[in-house]
């Protein structure tokens, strides 16, 4: 029973990082470039929601919708101020550029919002589920964030696989030239995957604050880094590999805090990390590339 | 002939200031002692200087519309930050301070202090609560609790009340404040014969999630659960253990207070929460000062931080005056008189009744506890 409850927990917190993960893995599938900054957009979205409930005093949906609105903007403008005359630098310089976009959201929203943490309530109206006499919890949030995350990775497999713009984003995925070649607008391709990208952030962030409360300019920050380590686990580019890693690094964390350590979960956490990826290159997922010499 | 001109331009300048050493210190007053205070008044510990500041300002102005012997009193930002605390409290040392009333924050207290001990000023922190401040001299006193003598009090408390019967503890391992409480509760928890069935911690870098933390203790059957953390984190405890319909006896510790505070935050998941905080702001013997604080800070309510700086104002001020010290009294000789009478003398103030002070300067004082009805402070007990 009590391994059930933690298991419970592990999915509920490896549901979000499942979907900010899926957020990364579709902009570096895509754009190929690794997007630090998703971890502060996650930020952003959370913040918007906040206000908007609390502040306007609109009902929790319309919050998540203005979250949406908004991150997706703030990733389009993000991507076309400061990625996309970088195109074609090196990829070091992109990644640098990511570090500092993400330095200059999370300042800003304390310029904004303060540093003082703000308490989230939860979104989520559904009462939790006891089973086994009151032993087993499973809350609102768990099962919303579950079927969230997989309405998400059923939804974006599907428009990568059946939609005009999907394929095109596939495209430019495997051959950016070849694609521009074939009349594929690049620069609006990767725009719109950024506001994909951004949209689901804005969801992630506000299912995360609903199930931890606590809401601060940093709060998107490790959970962005430990989505980036569960993309990398699945497979990164991978749709199935983002989800599959988000909920097994959740389910570890737990499993490891629980039965092992509370302090060495990290360690723990990312030692396996560096096992598979030792067994598996790619990540679990992950397609196995042969670099062309 | 231009390094010679050079020359002697240093030469004037430096003698200049050494003219102004000699001049900037007007002669001392004798009616007027000289207390200085610095405290992070920007940055983001401000929250905490701004209310010590305050409250010792509020003190200032009551002392001195009393007559008598009067206080003149100047602050310093010292934005948190060990060195800029130290120059701080050099600019006021310049000034001609006589008493430092600081440092508000415990790594500026830890930077000034050995400083102190040499200068051998009288030193009185507010709020900073580590061990380790009143252990750099025996000049260095404390007007909170050190965070193991506070939570070898919670631990008292406890037993005395007799709130619990299996105790969980949650705390931070990668925070100085909550190890500090933690072992304090713990070694009394332990003399005293508590039953501590579950014991489990965060760091700063995986508190995100504390779900499992809570689990643990619900698991363990603790009808009582430890938490020496902040406000924040306390939270989230509190947030998730309503979640899964977990509902023991939460115990926090000075750092909570505030929790009512936290915007967005529902108060009624803090009913029954029981908290050591010195200072209560709903008490009826505390209205006075609250009403003043309310006047000076925009309607905002004070927190403990501002009642302690108020006592140490009025500590160094009784002691001051049962002592003899008046503004012509050298620092070192003042310390020495000030560190005479609190070894013998206790003092009463906003944090508490008949509180003492030992030969390290560490403070005892009978531990108040409060319970949140309500969406307010009860006294306990």
């Amino acid at each position: 029973m009590q391994i059930l409850q933690y298991l419970i927990n592990g999915i509920s917190i490896g549901a979000v990082y499942a979907i900010i993960a899926l957020g990364y893995t579709m902009v570096y599938g895509i754009a190929k470039m690794l997007n630090f900054a998703h971890g502060d957009i996650i930020m952003v979205g959370a913040y918007i929601s906040f206000c908007v409930t609390n502040y306007l005093g609109l009902p929790a949906f319309v919050s998540v919708i203005a979250a949406m609105a908004v991150c997706t903007l703030l990733g389009i403008l993000i991507e076309k101020l400061a990625y996309m005359p970088l195109r074609g630098t090196p990829s070091l310089a992109v990644l640098i550029t990511a570090i500092g976009v993400s330095y200059f959201l999370q300042n800003g929203a304390q310029l904004i919002w303060g540093s003082a943490p703000k308490n989230f309530a939860s979104i989520v109206p559904l009462k939790p589920v006891f089973l086994a006499g009151g032993e087993l919890v499973i809350t609102g949030e768990v099962i919303v964030t579950i079927l969230a995350s997989v309405l998400i990775m059923v939804g974006l497999t599907l428009f990568t696989t059946k939609t005009k713009i999907g394929k095109a984003m596939r495209a430019v995925s495997e051959d950016r030239a070849a694609a521009q070649l074939m009349g594929i607008s690049v620069n609006n391709t990767i725009s719109m995957t950024f506001a994909i990208g951004s949209a689901l952030a804005a969801i992630a962030g506000v299912l995360l604050c609903s199930t931890v409360p606590t809401l601060q300019p940093t709060t998107g920050a490790m959970p962005g880094i430990r989505a980036f380590t569960a993309a990398v686990f699945g497979g990164i580019g991978s749709i199935p590999g983002a989800m599959l890693g988000g909920i097994l690094l959740g389910i570890i964390e737990t499993f490891s805090k629980a039965f092992i350590s509370t302090q060495f979960s990290d360690a723990i956490v990312f030692s396996v990390l560096i096992i598979i990826l030792l067994v598996k290159p790619a990540g679990l997922l992950g397609k196995q590339i042969q670099e062309k010499v | 002939m231009k390094k010679f001109t050079a020359l002697m331009l240093a030469m004037l300048m430096v003698m200049s200031l050494l003219a102004g050493c000699g001049s900037s210190k007007p002669a001392a007053d004798a009616s007027t002692i000289k207390i200085g205070m610095s405290g992070p008044l920007t940055g983001g510990a401000a929250v905490y200087g701004k209310a010590v500041e305050a409250g010792m300002k509020i003190a200032v102005e009551e002392i001195n519309a009393k007559g008598g012997l009067k206080i003149e009193f100047q602050s310093q930002d010292d934005e948190h930050d060990g060195e800029k605390a130290l120059n701080a409290y050099n600019n006021l040392k310049d000034w001609g301070m006589q008493f430092f009333a600081g440092a508000v924050t415990t790594a500026p207290c830890l930077s000034i202090a050995p400083t102190a001990v040499e200068d051998n000023i009288f030193m009185m922190t507010p709020s900073g609560s580590s061990d380790k401040i009143p252990m750099t001299g025996n000049n260095i006193f404390q007007m909170c609790f050190t965070d193991p003598n506070q939570g070898a009090s919670a631990a008292e408390l406890v037993a005395e009340l007799n709130m619990a019967q299996n105790i969980g503890i949650i705390f931070d391992n990668s925070d100085d404040y909550s190890k500090g409480l933690m072992n304090g509760f713990k070694t009394k928890a332990a003399e005293l014969g508590l039953n501590i069935v579950c014991e489990t911690n965060f760091t700063a870098d995986n508190k995100t999630d504390l779900s499992t933390q809570v689990t643990q203790c619900k698991d363990a059957g603790c009808d009582f659960v430890f938490l020496p953390f902040y406000a924040t984190e306390a939270s989230q405890v509190l947030t998730q253990a309503a979640k899964i319909g977990y509902e023991p006896t939460f115990f926090g510790c000075d750092g909570m207070d505030g929790v009512l505070t936290i915007e967005g935050f529902d108060k009624s998941l803090a009913e029954g929460l029981v908290l050591m905080t010195p200072f209560n702001p709903d008490a009826p013997e505390t209205q006075d000062f609250v009403s003043k604080y309310q006047a000076m800070m925009n309607g905002e309510t004070p927190n403990q931080f501002a009642a302690d700086g108020y006592d140490v104002i009025y500590a160094i001020y009784d002691a001051c005056v049962a002592a003899g010290v008046d503004g012509t009294t050298a620092p070192s000789d003042a310390c020495e008189m000030l560190k005479t009478y609190f070894a013998t003398n206790e003092f009463s103030g906003l944090t508490g009744s008949g509180m003492t002070w030992d030969e390290q300067g560490m403070i005892s004082k009978i531990p108040a506890a409060v319970v949140i009805e309500n969406g307010k402070y009860v006294a306990l007990g």
